[in-house]
């Protein structure tokens, strides 16, 4: 930023006559304007690091995870969601978790989620 | 494992055994039982409830030792680079008082995209491994068992694998992080919209584990050139930070914010500290406050570090504290060593006990000074909000360099941290999810297309997958080690010769390190005076010698410089001659006893010898000397011949003799010894006297072994023989006291 003058006297002048209370609740106001725009950035985003936490909680290693995101991010599947793709592989297969997870890992079923996700999203 | 015992070291070897199959105990936060606490006839209003094992503070040997613990947490950061030598000292801290121990991360981890296995040795920290953590948890367990008090375990989620890091803490039983995208923005330079992506999962995951959470504002008072001038941004970091959190799921009580009195002396202190506190405290009183110490203005004097610490808890008692961190004095000058994180415990404890109720004795002005400073630090930070949203935004106004600029809020000095949206590392990495987006687990926050599958799964999507390890531990996976040549097991077996053995080797952080400091004054100036201190360390067989504090006392008269260095031998304890300890009784039992059975002791220097510093300083009360548990004393002075005692004895009735001697040539003291033991057998009255021997070189050995009853020599204190003499008059007697 620019170098300013502390013009604090100035800019205070709508805040002089507010009670500490009423400073108190137009802080909070203030603050959820800042942060609402994030929560909605939260809520429709993913990320690798957090694919790969949906993975773990799912009962695979770190490295595992790893090579899963990894395999799927390749081909543009994370928007559908880590998990997703190994449950719908274990599903539709009928094979467990975590061999689902493998499998993707090897990129044996990447043509298959190709497929599946191609008609919808 | 089997409990810990005080009298026994813990066995690392043990905590590392079978580590694939053990679940910690709990999830979750834990606050002290606080309240009110009565102890030997004190009221302490802001106490806890006392250890079951515990260290006290030095003094407290004059009151019964006792240990009022205050009501607030209070935190030890551990990490030396070894986790394992690291247990060993969160052991000893818990027995000072700790119930927060926090483990700082390796140089370096925040930038790693993912987790890091194994346990690999760290650098100013330490690697944060599920092995790492399950083994430091596991410990745990035990030793808050032996302390009687729940130790709640606390690390980071933060750097680009945060949502990681989260789901390991909550699997592994860490009770709680540092979570503040802020931090990963602004000081790891990672990518805003990946960070703020990232915090909301951790933060979701952290609200189920019912985590603790400490923010990262302090950070900026840490980075800015003045530090106190960043007061209002600090408000503003705050509330994003703990507003997020809150609409994300945490609890407020599980949110606390790390706040650090910005200012240190030679400032002035208090002035521009406590209405910042004050100012924080009114805005903030749903969340919790983590009083931390101030790092920022910390040189290598380990005696000023102290003293700002202890004006930080004089505003943590001024204010309030939920959680009270401690810094170890030697932050500045190396990482911190064993001596200084159990220094920093003491020193907290001993300043939040004695200000104990404080707010109850003084009121905070509500008027002048106090009231307009605070409340204009809260007008700067809500002036600064108002520009931020002007501005379009949170990530517009880091854009634009808003955050630590060194000019207090609305002035702008333009050297601000700047962030650029599409920039840092991580960037472009986060991913749109679509409207078949799915994760069947337990606490993922956002968007989440469960129904396409199951509707009755919506509350609940790990049911999809028949529970996630959250419930199911069992499906947790467990790696050992990934690097062959860099892990707990090689480093153990280098300094097994040191592990439970005979073998031991002075310590600082490390077992069998060898480090030692040497407290040295030289009378020339600072340059001079150090390079004759490296010297010093040589000639005594030191090695790796370094200086690592000067003080000048006088610019040409002398200047104090203390080095550190490494011994180069081991010690043998079974070579080691190690005097007889001799059980004492407590002071309310002699004083109970000398009460009901008037005691008189015949003292004085025995045989041709002019000594007397000795014995004054055990038989007057002035020096704590037995005359102060009521027992009386005569004293002959010195040279006394030896028949002289046993006379007076019986003139006076005296049930003690008390000779002092020194070390003499052709043993004459232990001629004197037996000649006070035969004279007394002459008169007819051994068996009705206590003779004691004592001096600086006295043994309890050689004096028994001359025909004494007991021996005391150097240490040794009043009370000492007071209780031998009260045992002794019991057992003679047969007095039950």
């Amino acid at each position: 930023m620019k170098e300013r003058q502390d013009d604090y006297q100035k800019r205070r002048a709508h805040l002089k006559t507010m009670s500490d209370e009423e400073l108190k609740a137009y802080f909070y106001e203030l603050t959820d304007k800042i942060v609402d725009p994030l929560m909605e950035l939260g809520e429709q985003y993913t990320s690798k690091s957090v694919e790969r936490s949906v993975l773990l909680r799912m009962g695979f290693s770190s490295i595992e995870s790893k090579r899963i995101v990894d395999a799927l991010n390749e081909h543009n599947l994370l928007r559908k969601g880590a998990g997703h793709c190994v449950y719908r592989v274990s599903r539709d297969k009928n094979i467990p978790i975590r061999d689902a997870g493998h499998e993707i890992a090897e990129g044996k079923v990447i043509d298959y989620l190709m497929e599946v996700f191609s008609n919808n999203g | 494992m089997d409990k810990l015992k005080p009298n026994e070291k813990m066995n690392i070897h043990a905590i590392l055994k079978d580590l694939d199959t053990y679940v910690p105990h709990k999830r979750g936060w834990t606050w002290r039982n606080a309240g009110e606490l009565k102890l030997r006839g004190f009221t302490y209003k802001e106490g806890s409830t006392s250890l079951k094992n515990y260290v006290p503070l030095p003094s407290a040997n004059a009151l019964d030792n006792i240990d009022p613990q205050p009501d607030c947490v209070v935190t030890a950061e551990i990490a030396s680079g070894r986790f394992e030598d690291d247990i060993r000292r969160m052991r000893m801290a818990a027995y000072h008082g700790a119930d927060h121990i926090m483990v700082i991360r390796t140089a370096g981890q925040s930038h790693f995209d993912g987790l890091i296995e194994g346990t690999p040795q760290g650098v100013g920290g330490i690697p944060i491994t599920r092995k790492q953590l399950r083994a430091q948890r596991r410990a745990l367990d035990l030793i808050e068992e032996e302390v009687g008090r729940p130790i709640n375990y606390h690390s980071y989620v933060s750097g680009v694998a945060g949502p990681e890091i989260a789901v390991l803490f909550t699997e592994e039983g860490v009770n709680g992080a540092h979570q503040d995208p802020q931090y990963n923005i602004l000081y790891r330079n990672i990518n805003m919209v990946r960070s703020i992506v990232d915090a909301a999962e951790s933060k979701k995951v952290m609200a189920y584990a019912g985590m603790l959470q400490i923010d990262g504002a302090h950070n900026a008072n840490a980075t800015a050139r003045d530090a106190w001038k960043v007061m209002p941004e600090l408000l503003v970091q705050h509330a994003i930070n703990s507003v997020f959190s809150e609409k994300i799921g945490i609890k407020p009580e599980n949110i606390a914010l790390s706040t650090v009195p910005p200012a240190a002396a030679p400032s002035p202190d208090l002035k521009l500290n406590l209405p910042y506190a004050v100012a924080l405290r009114e805005f903030f009183d749903k969340y919790k406050m983590r009083a931390q110490m101030n790092t920022k203005y910390m040189d290598s004097s380990t005696r000023e570090a102290t003293v700002t610490h202890v004006l930080n808890l004089l505003i943590s008692r001024l204010t309030s504290a939920d959680i009270q961190s401690t810094i170890t004095p030697d932050e500045g000058r190396n990482v911190p060593w064993h001596i200084y994180n159990i220094e920093a415990l003491d020193t907290a404890k001993q300043a939040l006990m004695g200000m104990d109720d404080l707010r109850g004795l003084l009121n905070l002005n509500k008027d002048g000074y106090l009231y307009q400073k605070k409340r204009e630090i809260q007008e700067r930070a809500i002036l600064m909000m108002e520009e931020v949203i002007e501005m379009g935004g949170y990530f517009k106004a880091v854009e634009a360099g808003m955050f630590v600029d060194s000019g207090e809020y609305p002035e702008r000095n333009g050297d601000g941290i700047q962030r650029d949206i599409d920039g840092g590392v991580g960037k472009n990495s986060t991913i749109k999810r679509d409207k078949d987006y799915m994760a069947p687990v337990t606490a993922h926050y956002g968007y989440n297309n469960v129904a396409q599958y199951d509707e009755s799964a919506v509350d609940n999507p790990a049911k999809l997958i028949d529970g996630c390890t959250f419930e199911k531990p069992e499906k947790v996976q467990f790696i050992d080690e990934l690097d062959e040549s860099d892990n707990v097991c090689l480093r153990m077996e280098e300094t097994e010769k040191y592990r439970n053995t005979n073998i031991i080797k002075p310590e600082v952080e490390w077992l069998g390190d060898g480090v030692v400091t040497v407290d040295l004054f030289f009378p020339v100036d600072v340059k001079v005076a150090a390079e004759a201190a490296i010297v010093t360390g040589k000639k005594m067989n030191l090695k790796d010698v370094e200086v690592i504090h000067k003080e000048v006392l006088h610019p040409s008269e002398g200047t104090r410089v203390q080095i550190k260095g490494k011994v180069q031998f081991d010690i043998d304890v079974t070579t080691l001659d190690i005097p007889e300890e001799i059980e004492t009784m407590s002071e309310e039992e002699v004083y109970a006893y000398v009460k009901k059975n008037p005691l008189k002791v015949i003292a004085g220097t025995g045989g041709d010898d002019e000594h007397s510093v000795g014995i004054r300083e055990v038989l007057d009360i002035k020096h704590g000397g037995v005359e102060k548990y009521g027992i009386s004393y005569a004293y002959l002075g010195t040279s006394v011949p030896i028949e002289k005692f046993v006379d007076a004895a019986i003139e006076m009735d005296a049930q003690c003799i008390m000779m002092s001697t020194i070390i003499s040539h052709d043993d004459v003291h232990y001629k004197n010894m037996e000649k006070l033991h035969n004279y007394a057998v002459e008169k007819g009255v051994r068996d009705k006297l206590v003779l004691i021997a004592g001096g600086t070189q006295v043994t309890p050995e050689i004096a028994r072994k001359y025909k004494m009853d007991q021996g005391f020599g150097r240490g040794t204190k009043g009370i000492h023989i007071a209780s031998f003499l009260v045992k002794q008059h019991q057992e003679m007697t047969g007095n039950e006291g």
